[in-house]
């Protein structure tokens, strides 16, 4: 395995970890829910009565951020890859799978390791898995 | 103040995102490509936030009321099933096509990139096929 020196993170990576998993754990204790994002995003799909304006507000803190992010720092640098069609099919994928897996990097990595979920951990394992596996494919076997 | 509190859990989620480097796609990919030049970081965002998360969690396991008076809605499923398996693999291979999970993708949307929208918009349909093909097999029962 070659490590990358030159684009590792560790420090911000770390913080930036920290402030997820303080999202979470505010998310938890004064709202009683889980911040998974495909799962708050889901629910609104599915509207019921007075459950839709509590996951719209998660969604717009989280759709303000860069803006907030850039009054005061510099947005780090994107590099995006993928052409549209690779976009349509990755998001389908994720739109699909996310649901039917009843969750995603944020429900079942953070906050279901966090609790120590059998279910969530056997998940993460599983989409990590799928992700190197997939990566693999699209870069050394076709790339 | 539930709705408030709802937005800035939402908004520090998103700051981390992008302090952690999750919203550049190819970092992530380059996590994920164990046999690349190997960037690492992701294992950090994940340990920086389970690390806090598990003190969250730890606390509101205690507790049969939020602070702001909802109920805890903590996941009370056990089952490795099949959907938990198929889901989780449809997931990751999504995750590496393009690099973006949802939370990163959504707080990408005001970023002035088209990806991260077009991105979103299939992830919309996707989980609205999820809905349908849910709404239809509880109907035909």
């Amino acid at each position: 395995m070659m490590i990358d020196w030159t684009n590792f993170t560790p420090w911000s990576s770390l913080a930036g970890g920290a402030l997820i998993g303080l999202a979470a754990t505010l998310f938890i204790l004064m709202n009683g829910r889980i911040a998974g994002i495909s799962g708050v995003i889901g629910g609104l799909l599915r509207p019921v009565n007075g459950d839709v304006l509590w996951r719209v507000s998660f969604v717009a803190g989280l759709v303000v951020a860069p803006l907030l992010f850039q009054t005061s720092f510099a947005l780090p640098a994107v590099d995006i890859n993928a052409g549209t069609a690779t976009l349509i099919v990755a998001g389908l994928l994720v739109g699909v799978g996310t649901r039917y897996g009843s969750g995603c990097t944020s429900g079942h990595g953070v906050c279901g390791l966090s609790r120590r979920s059998p279910r969530s951990f056997v998940a993460t394992t599983l989409f990590m898995a799928s992700g190197f596996v997939t990566v693999f494919i699209v870069r050394h076997l076709f790339g | 103040m539930k709705l408030l509190s709802a937005f800035v859990a939402g908004l520090v989620f998103g700051l981390g995102l992008i302090l952690s480097g999750m919203t550049d796609p190819s970092k992530v990919i380059a996590f994920l490509d164990l046999a690349g030049a190997w960037d690492p970081s992701l294992a950090f965002v994940m340990a920086g936030a389970i690390l806090v998360a598990s003190v969250g969690f730890h606390f509101a396991s205690k507790r049969s009321r939020s602070i702001l008076g909802d109920t805890m809605r903590l996941p009370t499923a056990s089952q490795i099933d099949r959907r938990l398996v198929l889901g989780g693999l449809a997931f990751g291979a999504g995750w590496g096509l393009a690099g973006y999970c949802p939370g990163p993708a959504v707080a990408s949307l005001a970023s002035g990139n088209a990806e991260p929208v077009i991105f979103v918009v299939a992830m919309l349909v996707g989980m609205g096929l999820y809905e349908l093909r849910t709404r239809l097999s509880a109907t035909s029962r």
